[in-house]
């Protein structure tokens, strides 16, 4: 799945792998991610939501070096798009470097949750679908 | 000599008239240099930097007497950056350091480098046959001007010396001040002491954040309680601060606000609704510590029955 060409209106540019992983989606965004990208990955989120009995996204961005203002919006649609479909988003991996350029910019991405890395963002899905323990 | 005249001709037009005062002024410090350095290394200046050996001080100050002499041949006689201190500045710096170590202040360095000016000017005096001639006093004049500008030499020297202590010194408290603790499993916390700059915060976020990915902290405490005041830009500070965390998956907490400190805050209609506070470290650790489903209890007496569930969820 990885490196597949792209088949959207992405063109030449590689599409972003989403790995299913029991219900949760794995999201790896590496290096910068172009505007038809963006477009198609939101497109392939919602369309995996809806098909499969997914209940968490998880966006892994520990590979990104730069968070624009663009990417921020991107995640934040994801995560409104997934919150729609009735799954949680987690943005996960965040460099120092990053969560320091957003909060300059006034990015603070109010709406979505975040953890460590991918693994604490595995728990804190596992954890709240667990029946009896209420998210935080 | 003759490239030098060439040269001070073009570099100002203005000091025409004062070239063959400079030119002469040059000549003279070139010529009796070893006079000169001789005087000076009995003046206060010299001789109290130069404790050890007479030997030292007229050597640097033949050093100063020869930039002094490539000064007034470059005819900038006025200019503190003329190529001819640069030489010198080093030695002026290291002079200047060692006399206010000693605790003179500026102004008695200052005085100190002004009291080498009259023994030359007398040597320079002495070479005219009229030592009160118009030629003569050109001459001093240009010889005081040359003086005045050695002054201010020493001085920016000794100035730009103890600004870059104060901006080491400043490198070294920003570093100090913020050390990141490791309070439990997952739980750093910043312990904030004194006032709260923006280059601070800026050292305490990225310090934190390290913190965080190193000890892969959950939960992140930011103790304010030795922070004196908490103005509007200060909150701006702790807020971005605990967005940052945020956004690295750390739930932070504001811990130690005084109640003053807590007046001052709602006084200015400052809105620290996102931020979670907490009256005090320990308040923050156990609200942490309940978080992560660790409890601490009085340790049940030997013999009873031990506390079941106290312990990691």
């Amino acid at each position: 799945m990885t490196g597949a060409a792209g088949i959207g209106p992405a063109g030449g540019h590689f599409t972003v792998p989403v790995l299913q992983l029991g219900d949760v989606l794995l999201v790896t965004l590496q290096g910068e991610l172009h505007d038809g990208m963006a477009e198609q990955l939101q497109q392939d989120i919602t369309d995996r939501i809806s098909h499969t009995r997914v209940t968490g996204v998880v966006i892994d961005i520990s590979g990104v070096e730069i968070v624009d203002s663009f990417l921020g919006r991107v995640l934040a649609e994801i995560a409104a798009g997934a919150g729609l479909l009735a799954a949680r988003t987690v943005l996960a991996g965040m460099r120092p470097a990053v969560a320091i350029t957003l909060v300059e910019l006034g990015l603070t991405l109010p709406g979505l949750r975040t953890a460590l890395d991918v693994e604490r963002a595995m728990e804190l899905l596992g954890a709240a679908s667990r029946p009896g323990e209420g998210s935080p | 000599m003759q490239v030098s005249v060439s040269v001070s001709v073009s570099v100002s037009e203005e000091n025409a008239e004062q070239e063959p005062a400079a030119q002469q002024v040059s000549a003279f410090l070139e010529r009796r240099r070893e006079q000169i350095a001789q005087r000076w290394a009995d003046a206060a200046l010299f001789r109290t930097v130069f404790t050890v050996s007479r030997d030292e001080a007229v050597e640097a100050g033949r050093a100063v007497a020869a930039a002094l002499a490539a000064v007034a041949a470059s005819g900038r006689l006025d200019d503190i950056r003329a190529s001819g201190f640069e030489a010198v500045r080093d030695q002026l710096g290291r002079m200047a350091a060692s006399r206010a170590r000693t605790g003179i202040d500026p102004d008695g360095v200052a005085r100190e480098v002004a009291a080498l000016r009259e023994p030359a000017a007398e040597l320079l005096r002495a070479e005219f046959e009229d030592p009160n001639g118009p030629e003569a006093l050109e001459c001093v004049v240009a010889l005081t001007v040359l003086m005045g500008t050695l002054r201010l030499v020493v001085m920016e020297t000794a100035v730009s010396a103890s600004e870059e202590l104060i901006a080491r010194q400043r490198e070294q408290l920003h570093e100090v001040a913020t050390p990141v603790i490791k309070l439990w499993e997952s739980t750093v916390a910043v312990p904030l002491i004194g006032t709260l700059d923006s280059a601070r915060s800026q050292v305490v976020m990225e310090s934190l954040l390290d913190a965080i990915v190193a000890e892969r902290a959950r939960y992140a405490i930011l103790d304010i309680t030795g922070v004196p005041t908490v103005d509007s830009l200060v909150a701006q500070h702790l807020m971005k601060t605990v967005a940052a965390a945020r956004l690295m998956g750390a739930e932070c907490i504001v811990s130690g606000i005084r109640p003053a400190i807590a007046q001052t805050i709602v006084h200015l209609g400052i809105d620290l609704g996102t931020v979670l506070t907490r009256g005090s470290l320990a308040d923050a650790l156990a609200y942490a510590l309940s978080r992560q489903g660790v409890g601490i209890g009085p340790v049940a007496p030997a013999g009873t029955a031990p506390a079941a569930d106290a312990g990691v969820r």
